[in-house]
């Protein structure tokens, strides 16, 4: 089971606590109709799906019920960092400094 | 290669079974190929299989990151069904429980295709309807799959608990005889073993890290860790990992990979006479020839390379088991271990040509990809050979994502495997 920094929390609690949301910082685009279906099935489906550092969104659920966003390794399942709603995605350099 | 018989194990056991020559040769890369494949599953393997044996192209790769059938080949729990909703379902599983028929035979390599029935459990109003449903829905396309009362079900799985009181009561459940298990790594090997012997090279420890492509945009070979190999036609099966591959090629896909775990008891006198699925509780449990009882469990949430899953998902799925099982409250697990599945959002394949020409893909089988192993390598071999898809695979193509065309086994049944 994972530990998770909730960033509204400030506290590390066991992976049960959240539910995974999806890949992170995919806008909802504001007029569909207007979009073709390429660019619709790229915002319904396609995904990264990296393998390696990946953005990713959680949700608190069992917790303060708040949505938030994270960094994390998908070969090694470890979290890098997490951020509240609304910032912006870190930059590679911010990733590279906390993972040393 | 040598026929395995009677004949051939008894002139062995004259000499103490120590001179049985190599199943296949450990190949070198050679500088290039009519074909390769990537990923070594029994789906690879199985491609490479058919192209050299039915299509006639017999200068083929098959390369592999790791060891051939270390991939989901090598960790899944072997469910064989065909009990799908939909009709390019039935069509594609069905074909691949047809190929299972004799394939032991035609491989001359015991695959243990035993078709000893997969029980679906119901245990609410609605799991009744959906299946029954699914069971009208089978029979329309010639696939079989039987209701069967509670007591029935009780008769043909003694083990089950069917007592109103019980936690996760049984309110019938959906038969298919038909259904059953097969033993994963023979499936590799054999395919192995007979590609080979048709002159397929088996290049293992050689992970691809890149795909070159022409100015015409065109594949040209691929990079590995053992040097560049050109071939006009790759076909990418890597299961959890063809995301990865597919960027290589400059195609993003709706794919996503999460861990699925599955585990194994001590060995046990036979006691589970077929395999048992319950997918409202995320378990499912048969009985190997070895005597361990194979329990799987759901996916975890998130998405992971690591191969490895969270262990309150494996207890959940033991805390289910027990509920169903109070005969193996008792038992104790020997290994557990988990798998990379690669999902897509319609829980069916994509398996066909790509957007890129001479590349194509056969992934997103996800959480149930062995009984499909060989109807996958078939098609995939079909489609690389003809350079157009068979019938039926043709509705599993990556455009049904824009045209809207989904074949939603996600929605429609709730399978897990
Ligand atoms: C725990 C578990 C239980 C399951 N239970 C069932 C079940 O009961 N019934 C069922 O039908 N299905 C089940 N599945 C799903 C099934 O295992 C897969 O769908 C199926 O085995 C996929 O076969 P494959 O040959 O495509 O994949 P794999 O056997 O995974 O083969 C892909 C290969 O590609 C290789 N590869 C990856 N990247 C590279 C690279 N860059 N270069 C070279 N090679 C590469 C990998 O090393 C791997 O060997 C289960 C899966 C798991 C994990
Ligand atoms: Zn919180």
């Amino acid at each position: 089971m994972l530990l998770i920094k909730c960033p509204y929390c400030e506290e590390e609690r066991p992976e049960i606590e959240f539910s995974y949301a999806g890949e992170a910082h995919i806008v909802r685009p504001t007029d569909p109709s207007k979009m073709d279906d390429t660019a619709w099935a790229e915002y319904l489906f396609i995904r990264d799906n990296t393998r390696g550092v990946h953005y990713e969104r959680w949700y608190h659920i069992h917790g303060c019920a708040r949505f938030f966003n994270a960094v994390r390794d998908t070969i090694s399942d470890k979290f890098i960092m997490t951020y509240k709603m609304g910032l912006p995605r870190p930059a590679d350099v911010e990733i590279a400094k906390v993972k040393e | 290669m040598v026929k395995y018989s009677a004949g051939s194990l008894f002139a062995n056991a004259l000499h103490g079974h120590k001179k049985w020559p190599k199943q296949w040769p450990d190949a070198a890369p050679k500088t290039s190929y009519d074909v390769i494949i990537v990923g070594a599953g029994g789906h690879g393997l199985g491609a490479a299989y058919y192209l050299a044996k039915k299509y006639g192209i017999t200068n083929v790769a098959v390369i592999e990151k790791g060891w051939l059938g270390g991939g989901n080949t090598g960790r899944n729990t072997t469910i064989i069904r065909s009990n799908y909703l939909y009709d390019e379902s039935a069509r594609i599983y069905d074909h691949a429980v047809d190929l299972w028929d004799g394939l032991s035979q035609e491989l001359n390599y015991n695959v243990m295709f035993s078709k000893r029935g997969v029980l679906m459990l119901a245990h609410s109003v609605h799991d009744v309807q959906s299946f029954q449903r699914h069971i009208h829905a089978n029979r329309l396309n010639g696939v079989d799959n039987q209701w069967l009362s509670p007591e029935e079900a009780k008769a043909f799985c003694p083990p089950l608990d069917i007592s109103p009181g019980a936690r996760y009561p049984v309110m019938g459940a959906a038969l298919q005889r038909r259904a059953g298990t097969a033993r994963h790594d023979t499936v590799a090997w054999g395919y192995a073993r007979a590609a080979a012997a048709l002159g397929v090279d088996i290049i293992q420890n050689c992970a691809v890290t890149g795909i070159k492509r022409g100015t015409d945009g065109a594949v040209r070979g691929v990079e590995t860790e053992r040097g560049f190999i050109g071939a006009n036609k790759i076909g990418v099966s890597a299961a959890g990992n063809s995301s990865v591959l597919m960027q290589m090629a400059g195609l993003r896909f709706p794919l996503e990979s999460y861990p699925l775990q599955a585990l194994v008891s001590e060995p046990v006198k036979p006691v589970m006479p077929c395999v048992v699925m319950s997918n409202s509780v995320h378990a499912y449990i048969s009985q190997s020839d070895k005597g361990e009882l194979v329990i799987g469990a759901g996916t975890d949430q998130y998405i992971s390379y690591s191969q490895r899953g969270a262990l309150h998902i494996l207890e959940h799925t033991l805390a289910s088991i027990c509920e169903i099982f109070p005969i193996f409250k008792r038992m104790r697990m020997l290994r557990s271990w988990g798998g990379v599945v690669d999902v897509t959002p319609d829980r069916s394949p994509i398996l066909g040509k790509t957007p890129v020409p001479g590349l194509y893909v056969n992934c997103g089988w996800g959480t149930g990809g062995f009984k499909a192993t060989p109807g996958a390598g078939n098609l995939l071999a079909y489609t690389i050979a003809r350079d157009e898809p068979h019938p039926i695979n043709a509705p599993y193509t990556l455009e049904r994502f824009k045209g809207g065309r989904l074949i939603d086994e996600a929605a429609a049944a709730a399978v897990a495997h």
